[in-house]
């Protein structure tokens, strides 16, 4: 039952990856589209970044003080400067262990 | 111009940082699904069939409390949507191949890797084989997801939880946008959809996902009509 659900839910999936890919090609986009297309990355990370700092596990919002956040703007900065995906990464998950580790434990 | 295996190379070391985060990820992934009770085949089977991270967990933790079938196959359908705005982007890059290679490749088209891809396609347009970027950066995430998932359904989470290891996303997605701040329009762009994100957080179906990039993409839109 269960498997019967999951093998729909693989299929629906699939069907989102490979749509546009197989079935639309070139003379079907045109500039216009191709122009706001360009802005993908930055239209659709941020519905996956934005939740995953501001709203915790429970679905509710999280404190303005929340070490998230902190740890997520030390992440932007270093981000920004060394173009390094290791360094954003660490940079962000270290400086928020600080916060709960050491200063709010 | 490159080869076909140096492309499928550099598509694997352009991807290989973020499995910092995917691979904890994976690991709770895995885990959670066995703690919530279901079999750890069917948990595992998951990764196989639909590949696709934080729909996975979001279809378990529906069933397990009591939503029906169809409502966890239509979340994980709409959480899955952005996809199309992936393909949309990739179909340009890939047209030139077979539709057999391109209902093949599809297969392997997740977020990193359409991000890393993507990036790489752009600065290197005329390279003859670039797909191969694409199936590197696919098949190091498929190879790496199912390592994470299978290790964290057969040893149990054995990441700390108090390392809230799942932080390590949005800042995996941070590390893919951040360089786009310099360009003020991505920033509006970004912005948008970031708050519209939280807005709609509560909508059916975990349907904020592609919402938000509608609303930010009509923005853009706007945007490049207010440039000319």
């Amino acid at each position: 039952m269960t498997l019967t659900a999951i093998i729909f839910a693989g299929i629906l999936t699939y069907f989102t990856r490979m749509t546009m890919i197989a079935l639309i090609s070139r003379d079907m986009l045109g500039d216009k589209i191709k122009a706001v297309l360009a802005y993908v990355p930055s239209a659709v990370f941020p519905a996956i970044i934005f939740p995953g700092i501001f709203i915790n596990d429970f679905g509710t919002f999280i404190e303005m003080n929340d070490p998230k956040i902190f740890g997520a703007l030390v992440a932007v900065i270093v981000g920004y400067f060394s173009k390094n995906i290791i360094a954003t990464i660490s940079a962000g998950l270290v400086s928020y262990w600080f916060l709960i580790f050491v200063v709010f434990s | 111009m490159l080869t076909k295996k140096q492309l499928f190379t550099r598509g694997m070391l352009d991807i290989s940082p973020h499995m910092l985060s995917v691979i904890p990820f994976g690991i709770i992934c895995g885990a959670i699904g066995v703690e919530l009770g279901f079999h750890p085949y069917l948990v595992y089977a998951m990764s196989f069939i639909i590949f696709g991270g934080a729909s996975q967990i979001v279809f378990l933790q529906l069933l397990s409390g009591g939503a029906s079938s169809l409502v966890a196959v239509a979340s994980v359908g709409i959480i899955n949507s952005r996809h199309l705005l992936y393909g949309a982007v990739l179909s340009e890059y890939l047209e030139k191949l077979s539709f057999i290679k391109k209902l093949l490749i599809s297969y392997v088209v997740v977020d990193q890797g359409f991000a890393e891809s993507n990036k790489f396609f752009k600065k290197n347009r005329s390279e003859e084989f670039l797909h191969y970027h694409l199936i590197g950066t696919g098949c190091t995430m498929w190879v790496c997801w199912q390592i994470a998932t299978l290790s964290g359904i057969v040893l149990g989470s054995f990441v700390p939880e108090e390392l809230g290891l799942k932080f390590a996303i949005p800042l995996t997605f941070i590390a893919i946008v951040v360089q786009d701040l310099k360009k003020l329009d991505h920033v509006i762009v970004m912005i948008t959809c970031g708050l519209s994100s939280l807005l709609f957080f509560e909508a059916p179906f975990k349907s904020y996902i592609i919402i938000s990039p509608i609303i930010a993409l009509f923005v853009a839109a706007l945007l490049l009509r207010l440039k000319k």
